[in-house]
């Protein structure tokens, strides 16, 4: 389908997928069998520009938006999902920067973000607050002219390899949602460490991390907006991102569909071209159309978004919802039109679909997403049906 | 100006590796084919860019070719490259290596001349390798092909009472890739080089510089502006014919001798070197 991307819009989506078939795809399974971050893959993207896309001008970005994010991400993703999280984790780490920080905050660290300089990562998760963000329990005690950092973080994309992490703690447990700040922590700040590195089911190459907090010492002058604003910090924060992640499902279905397309047209059986049989045909058909569908829904989510709609959740919530559960089901037959030998190691369709999975689980699992799309249309129609007697 | 003044010839050339050939004219088919970079011409850009990285200075590619050549230009400039001057005219068409590499040596005498010359080792669709050498030639340049390593560079130092007398001239030590291994060599600048693809591994553009690259003007010359002797460019200049094109067998060849016996080999052997009067 034609999406009328403009004359730069198709500059960086051709870059991105210029790297990522040449630079990419060729070592996706190398990085995924040594569960190694690919860092030299992100030093191309870094030297392309590409980690600017979503960045303003005046902090050293190209001045796009959620949508030029989006289509970098969608094509990395067709080569490679766990190098396509690495680079949009740093947006993830960079947006509460971008849209709660003061000025000086934002000049201290987007410029660096956007040139790709230093990774950027967001740090939300706990042990016992999952997708009950507000249970979190690392706290945050203010003292003179620094905020005192204690407890833990789980499974933070790109713990460890990033320097800049936007950390949410709270400054009273008791207020629940209420307490939530959020601060920026720079690696090497004393009493900030790393924990252990998770072995995961996809995204392998992609590094997941404790972050440890023991007495830091975080300059006040971190704090982004103030406090007690942390929920919402991150739930901007996640608006802005989810759509991201649905690019990201779109571009590992798109992936696994061109591999199953093309793979129906070589593989012979009772004779035949396996995609002479109709019951391949017409799953490829589905697979698709599934996947332009979510790939519809998340360019009009994202351009929506970048025009400046003001309340967009509920739309971000359908996109990172349907784009994953599209790429989990897509990934999923694409493994099924190669039959054993999608099962085997040595073709790149299984590690799809490991890697769909967790599309459906991160930035709020999408029973959450589900209950974010419910509860916004379900307010509405409560508003209709009181303002029509 | 401070730095190494580099300047590298490249030439656009179609994206596919099975080139089309016509059969009646033995030139090479052009139409309906994508148009890249020369590959080996990437390794030239990049050396050229990472010596301006390492010395300061300035990095100018130089194409002869028609008017679409420009966007061969356009991608070296995203990639780094300083300024682009495109040799286009009618008068240019038809040209052989000697006509090519004429026209692009008046090119670079217009330009003041350079310290360093890259080329890529040969064009992906002609495959001659002809065009470096010939250019230094017709420049009275020392070159080195198939240069796989720049060991060291110099610009050497300015003379100090401008006569030429004081300063140390400038060299490049290079790694000439040899089938069994390599040479070192040593030779003053100015001077050009072509480079082999173990030489580098080509960047990718940056988004910042494809925009630079869409807006940056081109120098486009002409014969006339090159002022160049109209009998030696072009078709006219071009005293090459191709009588067939095929691919050559490899020149040298083992044979293995068969036999049952260590013996029976050595006697097989010899009776083979004399039939060559080699003993
Ligand atoms: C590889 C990976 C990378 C990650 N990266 C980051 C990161 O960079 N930063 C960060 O902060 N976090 C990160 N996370 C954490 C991630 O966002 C959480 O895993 C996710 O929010 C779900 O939390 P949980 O795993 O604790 O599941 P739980 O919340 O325990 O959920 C378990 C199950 O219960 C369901 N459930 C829970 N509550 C409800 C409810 N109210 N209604 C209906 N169903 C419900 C869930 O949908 C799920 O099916 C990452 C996780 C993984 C696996």
């Amino acid at each position: 389908m034609n999406y009328f991307l403009t004359e730069e819009q198709q500059m960086i989506r051709d870059l991105a997928r210029k790297i990522a078939e040449e630079k990419v795809a060729p070592r996706a399974a190398e990085f995924d069998e040594a569960e190694e971050f690919p860092w030299d893959l992100i030093k191309i993207l870094a030297e392309a520009g590409l980690f600017g896309v979503w960045v303003p001008e005046e902090y050293g970005g190209l001045g796009g938006g959620v949508f030029e994010q989006c289509l970098v991400v969608e094509e990395l993703s067709r080569a490679c999902g766990a190098v396509a999280v690495s680079y949009a984790a740093s947006a993830l780490g960079g947006f509460p920067i971008l849209l709660f920080g003061t000025d000086e905050q934002k000049r201290k660290y987007m410029p660096d973000i956007a040139s790709g300089a230093r990774l950027a990562a967001f740090a939300l998760t706990e042990p016992d607050a999952g997708s009950d963000a507000s249970n979190i329990r690392t706290t945050a005690t203010r003292d003179g002219d620094y905020y005192i950092l204690n407890g833990t973080k789980q499974w933070i994309t790109s713990g460890g390899e990033a320097e800049i992490y936007t950390v949410i703690a709270t400054v009273d447990p008791s207020r629940g949602a209420r307490g939530m700040t959020a601060f920026v922590v720079e690696k090497g700040t004393p009493g900030f460490e790393f924990g252990k590195k998770e072995k995961k089911m996809g995204i392998r190459a992609s590094a997941t991390r404790e972050l440890i907090f023991q007495d830091c010492r975080v300059p006040a002058a971190n704090l982004l907006d103030r406090e007690g604003k942390g929920f919402i910090v991150a739930m901007r924060t996640f608006d802005r991102t989810r759509p991201g992640v649905a690019a990201q499902a779109v571009g590992i279905a798109q992936g696994a569909l061109d591999r199953a397309a093309r793979y129906a047209t070589e593989r012979v059986q009772f004779g035949k071209r396996i995609a002479e049989f109709q019951a391949i045909e017409h799953m490829i058909a589905d697979m698709a159309t599934q996947v332009e569908a979510a790939r519809a829904l998340v360019y009009a989510t994202a351009r929506m978004i970048d025009a400046g709609e003001r309340d967009f959740s509920k739309e971000a919530s359908m996109a990172k919802v349907f784009a994953s559960d599209v790429a989990m089901r897509v990934t999923t037959d694409a493994v099924q039109v190669f039959g054993g030998y999608g099962y085997m190691r040595d073709y790149p369709v299984e590690k799809m679909m490991r890697d769909a999975k967790i599309t459906q689980i991160y930035e709020g699992t999408n029973q959450i997403q589900r209950s974010i799309i419910g509860s916004a249309v379900i307010k509405q129609a409560i508003r209709r049906a009181s303002s029509t007697p | 100006m401070q730095g190494m003044n580099v300047a590298v010839l490249i030439k656009q050339v179609p994206e596919t590796t099975d080139v089309k050939i016509n059969r009646e004219t033995n030139t090479l088919m052009r139409e309906g084919v994508a148009s890249i970079i020369n590959p080996f011409d990437m390794y030239a850009i990049e050396e050229a860019l990472r010596i301006r990285e390492q010395h300061g200075g300035k990095v100018t590619v130089i194409t002869m070719g028609p008017p679409q050549a420009e966007e061969a230009l356009r991608q070296a400039l995203a990639l780094g490259a300083d300024e682009a001057v495109l040799l286009s005219d009618r008068a240019f068409a038809g040209a052989d290596t000697l006509a090519t590499s004429y026209t692009l040596a008046k090119a670079i005498e217009k330009l003041g001349g350079f310290d360093l010359v890259i080329c890529g080792k040969q064009a992906a669709d002609g495959d001659t390798a002809q065009v470096g050498p010939e250019v230094a030639e017709n420049l009275d340049l020392p070159h080195v092909t198939y240069v796989r390593k720049i060991e060291e560079l110099s610009l050497g130092s300015p003379d100090s009472d401008g006569g030429g007398s004081a300063g140390a001239p400038g060299f490049i030590r290079v790694q000439r890739m040899t089938e069994e291994g390599y040479e070192v060599i040593e030779s003053p600048l100015p001077a050009l080089i072509t480079v082999v693809k173990e030489i580098n591994e080509p960047r990718m553009p940056s988004i910042k510089g494809m925009l630079r690259a869409k807006k940056a003007a081109i120098t486009l010359w002409t014969a006339r502006d090159l002022g160049v002797d109209a009998s030696r460019v072009g078709l006219a200049g071009s005293p090459t014919r191709v009588i067939r094109v095929f691919t050559p067998e490899q020149r040298r060849r083992g044979e293995i001798i068969e036999g049952a016996t260590v013996q029976e080999k050595v006697r097989t052997l010899v009776a083979k070197l004399k039939e060559t009067h080699l003993v």
